[in-house]
């Protein structure tokens, strides 16, 4: 049976002749959930978005209404938005689609967010790497601007909103929101101690900040319309709505597919919707969530709980290929949704090769505040490239893992499990790759 | 400190155009002139194709702030460079997805093509200067990969032979 898509956020952005102008947004009813919005009080669009259980989309899977309310009731200071537009973990392309071909939806989503939270000043800030999707937005701000969404008194409402885009400069580290923080304030992307936990307390310039990802906001809109309940009826209980899922590596047909969460499995997923795995080949690795997510390996059982009809769990062993693509399952199975990018890998593939791949990125991205990642980072990688150029050792297996294992929990951010994470799931998954890349002792002559 | 003012008198190329463009860049901090450090120096490498010195004293002084705190950025943020390259920049994804896709060689084709040698890691310039081809990380597009980008132009499933045309041939 085929698999069918759950479009919710990309219902419209690969129609034919579906623009992203503001004229083809309006045409298919944009802008109505904002009106609706503006004519109820802002407290209550906080409990629909509490009701509907959303979770963010970034990575790290907070509950979005949750987030929003650690902003102090007592302030007096002036609160932002900060929409996160950096993505850049490995694997992830799914805001790209939304800023290129619906970029008036996350406008929307926005705005109405603004209102909830009480900010008259938003930014959203776009990794450098995509100037046409930062122009698309410039014109999209400006149409909206234009036609009254934006700016002085919204639609007469009173309430008063500017956006403005912000671009960062190449630097991964810029999509941990208290980074991205320290960029938009003109300095280093070095992100800041904790705690506060949370920016919605002490964010942009001390104020309170709500920084959600691009997917996060957007789904705000589709709340509003829909209602925290209906919207929650979507997926499964905590892992409500839809998500767009990137898959990308070796599968005959890569691309992004959104559903409602946890009603597809990654084996439907693979081989289902992306035709399986390229060149008839066989399905070895995934990394479920974006690079920094722990990779899974193909034979492997995996210890999932399920719900039953009756509300309580069960846990089950299911294989790779059946574990369902929600938060709580790929978080049982040890690894985690992240960001939603899953990259494929088959049996032709050398674990030790993509590992050393991978820590090439985190040894350029980590921002070398932190001693153990800054260090850690670079070392994991001369590990790996070593043992890629033929130059193993036997003991270098327990040396990765020693390395990550100092890394992980002991950093200003969670950089820190990202680069760790990859070698502690590769080495533990693939030991025996690993320790074949040992090379023989060379005879090394005495001098005489 | 020195005024902007007595800046521009010194950087008579910068045209009334240019402090347009950076006084408008400015507005959109009203809590913060400093914000804007990373929207200006985009603004001047645009504009000038490097970040030179001048421009980081005239960003420094357009922001009250010393020159330091906007060295400490191009230093920082990979897409800053402080000296010109080849006419188009060409960008080759490394990363895994792409990896997994062919970008080394990719990248490697590239490099014969125009001339460019030396170490991968870093960006590698044509002889004749036209051409400046660099590896850089994820550019959130690895579901075609591998990717590259031709200056500002995305370029998608990059080693096709129309692709590598592409590349070569794109001026923005
Ligand atoms: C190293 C690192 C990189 C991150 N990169 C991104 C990113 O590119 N985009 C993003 O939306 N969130 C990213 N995040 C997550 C953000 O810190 C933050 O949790 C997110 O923007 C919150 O939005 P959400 O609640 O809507 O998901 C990253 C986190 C870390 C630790
Ligand atoms: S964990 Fe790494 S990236 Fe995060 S603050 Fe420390 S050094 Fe920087
Ligand atoms: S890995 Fe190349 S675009 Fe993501």
């Amino acid at each position: 049976m085929p698999i069918k898509e759950k479009r919710l956020i990309l219902q419209h952005a690969d129609e034919p002749g579906y623009a992203p102008d503001i004229a083809c947004y309006r045409r298919h009813g944009g802008y109505a959930e904002l009106k609706k919005a503006l004519g109820t009080p802002p407290d209550s669009i906080l409990a629909e978005v509490k009701a509907s259980g959303l979770r963010g989309r970034g990575g790290a899977g907070f509950s979005c209404g949750l987030k929003w309310s650690f902003i102090p009731k007592n302030n007096a200071k002036p609160v932002y938005l900060i929409c996160n537009a950096d993505e850049s973990e490995p694997g992830t392309f799914k805001d790209r689609q939304i800023i290129h071909k619906d970029p008036h939806q996350l406008l929307e989503g926005m705005i109405i967010t603004a209102y909830a939270i009480g900010a008259h000043l938003a930014y959203i800030y776009i990794r450098g790497e995509f100037p046409e999707g930062a122009r698309i937005l410039e014109r999209a701000l400006a149409e909206a601007k234009r036609d009254g969404f934006l700016g002085k008194s919204i639609l007469g409402s009173g309430f008063d909103l500017d956006v403005f885009v912000h671009r960062g400069a190449g630097a991964y580290i810029c999509g941990e929101e208290t980074g991205l923080i320290e960029s938009l304030e003109g300095k280093r992307p070095y992100p800041r101690i904790k705690p506060p936990y949370f920016p919605a307390v002490l964010g942009l310039y001390m104020c309170p900040t709500v920084v959600n990802n691009v997917e996060t906001l957007c789904n705000v809109k589709h709340i509003v319309r829909m209602g925290g309940a209906a919207y929650a009826a979507l997926g499964r209980p905590n892992n409500t709505g839809t998500r767009i899922l990137c898959v990308s590596g070796d599968v005959a047909r890569p691309g992004y597919f959104e559903s409602e969460i946890g009603t597809i499995t990654m084996g439907q997923l693979i081989h289902d919707v992306c035709g399986g795995i390229r060149d008839g080949n066989r399905l070895k690795a995934v990394i479920p969530g974006g690079s920094s997510a722990k990779v899974l390996r193909a034979g492997d059982t995996y210890a999932i709980r399920r719900r039953k009809p009756d509300g309580s769990t069960e846990t089950i062993s299911v294989a790779l290929e059946d574990i369902p693509l929600d938060f709580d399952s790929l978080a049982d199975a040890g690894s985690m949704a992240g960001s939603g990018g899953i990259i494929v890998m088959d049996h032709t593939r050398d674990m030790v090769e993509a590992l050393a791949n991978i820590n090439e990125f985190y040894a350029h991205e980590s921002c070398g505040q932190c001693t153990p990642c800054r260090e850690g980072s670079l070392w994991m990688k001369k590990v790996t490239a070593r043992m890629t150029r033929g130059d193993g050792r036997p003991s270098d297996p327990d040396l990765l893992a020693s390395i990550a294992n100092s890394i992980a929990g002991r950093t200003v951010c969670a950089f820190g499990e990202a680069c760790a994470w990859p070698t502690q799931s590769f080495v533990d998954k693939f030991r025996d790759e690993f320790e074949a890349k040992a090379a023989p002792a060379k005879e090394v002559p005495r001098a005489a | 400190m020195t005024s902007p003012a007595k800046d521009q008198k010194e950087a008579p190329s910068l045209t009334p155009d240019f402090e347009a463009k950076a006084d408008e860049l400015i507005s959109h901090y009203p809590a913060s002139r400093r914000s804007a450090a990373l929207p200006l120096l985009h603004l001047w490498q645009e504009t000038f194709g490097f970040v030179s010195g001048r421009g980081i004293e005239w960003i420094a002084a357009k922001l009250a702030i010393e020159p330091i705190r906007i060295l400490e950025l191009v230093t920082f943020y990979p897409m800053f460079r402080q000296a010109p390259i080849g006419r188009r920049h060409i960008r080759v994804c490394r990363t895994l997805s792409c990896a997994l896709a062919g970008a080394r060689e990719l990248h490697a084709e590239l490099c014969r093509r125009t001339g460019a040698s030396g170490d991968p890691h870093a960006p590698l310039t044509s002889p004749d200067g036209e051409y400046t081809i660099e590896f850089v990380e994820c550019l959130a597009s690895c579901g075609t990969a591998p990717v590259a980008m031709a200056d500002d132009r995305l370029i998608e499933r990059a080693n096709l032979p129309e692709k590598i045309e592409a590349c070569l041939s794109h001026r923005d």
